[in-house]
């Protein structure tokens, strides 16, 4: 038996059940998160994501369940465990009548901070979040990812252990999403924690050690991206599309180990790809056009939750 | 434990963590100050001088004194209700449904109390501002000369409270801006005209005066007027009692409503 008891992890979620009016959103989940990683939650819309994070952050009690955040207990302690919380919401809230300074001095105000500690950390914070020079801008005359990056920077103002994203890059162009992956990295690169929710599987892919898949309030699987992918998927994909894909899709359907077809377009999943690349290219068609890729958490998501649309 | 949601109808606990919200509320009024006074002062000063001098004019003495001199007390508490009711309508709606400036505030230590107790006591302040500057003007005016006047001031403060925590029960049901016009129009007005701020509440009929008597203005007017007037308020206590009593009530029902609608 160890003699040190291992550390706390610094989100660790168990049974957690809500219901609102009847219908459950929540049905039963647990996980955890080690320290320094960024874990993902992610879910079509309606899976449960946001429920589960307002009762992480004490938003919203649980009708069943034990969180524990920071140490502490939720949501009994909440207000004391978000003193080492920064949270990004998925709607940007920042105060329209204040400068970029003024949000950030008015935001550190909220945690018990004083005026020069907070003005102390601005430089910083502003240089962090590709911002710096921008004190006084006027937060109308900023970009949709400025006001993104202001919003992660606020986050920050209370230099965090544990920091919520909720759909961090939602409506960013890819350079703006580029700079938050980049930045996010560095965030766990300094130990911080991050918890995530994103409907982009690449951006998953790319900053999550872990990630949990949520679907109709219930954990489906629970990871690492890479082995999720290993697990879960064939490592070949060949998207077959064009005049006439589908059915010739249907017609070798033998040439992979699963076939999807949504609309006009076909999807094999292959351990082996030779065999249908040479039937394509011995049936070529000008109409008729493929790519041969790896599968990605993309088709692992798909996979698990279906291709229907939610609402 | 503080679990917000299983004990929705708990006291609420505010301690003193609400200051920095109500700073927040204080620095966006201080970008837009001078319109915001002048906005406030303009309005009940052309009622309170048009009608206390125009209507005066026609009138003997009403109550004992000139129109315009009996006008000022009712002048200085209905512009403090109109504050107050406007901030804790118009712009603590705004602040949280359309701004969402509270669930910015509240990912951060603080509580939903907080918040609210912020609210409440921000409604308050500006009303006061709002009451301190007719009282000036009155006192300007040589309307009142007693040092008993002075006791106005935490009689403004006292109703601005009443009013906002009134005010906040409506934000908290309100699905959106219009839903106020309701409020202004089935509550605010007529309670204007029933308490005794244009007209002693004595001229009403019997069962009218009763029921009004117990209306928040009715309470502030009563103890507004002789104070103005350099005289000492014939029942201060109850007075006073009644406006505390009915902001914990309409505060404390403000906090469960805002709960309801925001923790869920």
């Amino acid at each position: 038996m160890s003699a040190i008891a291992p550390p706390e992890p610094p989100l660790a979620v168990a049974g957690l059940r809500k219901s609102y009016g009847g219908q459950t959103v929540v049905a039963g989940i647990g996980f955890a998160v080690p320290a320094g990683t960024c874990f993902g939650l992610l879910g079509p819309n309606g899976a449960g994501k946001t429920t589960t994070l307002r009762c992480c952050l004490g938003l919203t009690a649980p009708d069943a369940g034990e969180i524990r955040l920071g140490g502490r207990a939720i949501p009994a302690e909440a207000g004391t465990a978000r003193q080492r919380v920064g949270v990004v919401p998925q709607f940007d809230n920042l105060d329209p009548d204040f400068t970029v300074a003024e949000n950030l001095l008015v935001y550190g105000r909220y945690f018990g901070l004083g005026d020069a500690a907070i003005r102390a950390r601005i430089p910083a914070l502003l240089e962090f979040a590709g911002l710096a020079g921008k004190e006084k801008a006027r937060i109308q005359s900023l970009s949709g990812g400025m006001k993104r990056r202001l919003t992660l920077a606020r986050a920050l103002v209370n230099d965090p252990d544990i920091v919520f994203l909720d759909e961090p890059t939602t409506g960013l162009d890819p350079q703006a999403r580029h700079l938050i992956w980049e930045r996010l990295k560095r965030l766990t690169a300094q130990g911080k924690t991050l918890i995530l929710t994103t409907h982009f599987m690449d951006e998953a892919e790319r900053l999550c050690d872990r990630l949990a898949v949520l679907d109709h309030g219930t954990l489906v699987v629970e990871g690492a991206p890479r082995a999720l992918i290993a697990a879960h998927i064939e490592p070949q994909v060949v998207e077959l599309f064009g005049d006439g894909a589908a059915a010739w899709a249907q017609a070798h359907r033998a040439l992979g180990e699963r076939l999807e077809v949504a609309g006009e377009t076909a999807f094999f999943y292959c351990r082996d790809v030779a065999p249908l690349l040479a039937a394509l290219a011995a049936d070529a068609d000008a109409g008729r056009h493929y790519v041969h890729r790896a599968a990605n958490l993309e088709d692992v998501f798909l996979k698990l939750t279906g291709r229907e649309l939610r609402d | 434990m503080s679990d917000p949601r299983s004990r929705p109808y708990a006291l609420p606990r505010p301690g003193l963590r609400w200051l920095p919200v109500w700073r927040r509320n204080f620095l966006v009024w201080r970008k837009l100050a001078i319109p915001s006074v002048l906005g406030n002062l303009a309005d009940p000063l052309i009622y309170m001088l048009g009608l206390g001098y125009g209507l005066g004019g026609m009138l003997p003495q009403v109550s004992g004194v000139s129109y315009v001199a009996f006008l000022a007390a009712g002048t200085v508490v209905a512009s403090t209700m109109n504050a107050a009711t406007f901030e804790a309508l118009y712009s603590a709606f705004s602040r949280m449904h359309v701004q969402k400036t509270w669930e910015a505030i509240l990912n951060t230590p603080l509580s939903l109390d907080h918040v609210l107790t912020a609210e409440l006591v921000w409604a308050a302040s500006k009303s006061l501002l709002s009451g301190l500057a007719i009282l000036l003007v009155v006192a300007a005016l040589g309307l009142t000369a007693s040092p008993l006047a002075l006791w106005v001031i935490p009689v403004i403060f006292l109703t601005g409270l009443c009013f906002a925590a009134m005010g906040l029960i409506v934000c908290a049901l309100a699905p959106s801006y219009d839903f106020f016009m309701y409020y202004f129009t089935l509550f605010i007005t007529p309670m204007l005209l029933l308490s005794g701020v244009f007209f002693p509440a004595d001229q009403l009929p019997a069962l009218v005066q009763t029921l009004a008597g117990g209306l928040p203005l009715a309470h502030a007017v009563q103890l507004a007027r002789p104070l103005l007037l350099g005289e000492v308020p014939a029942n201060a206590v109850t007075h006073v009692a009644t406006l505390l009593a009915i902001t914990a009530v309409a505060f404390y029902i403000a906090c469960v409503l805002t709960r309801r609608r925001l923790l869920k």
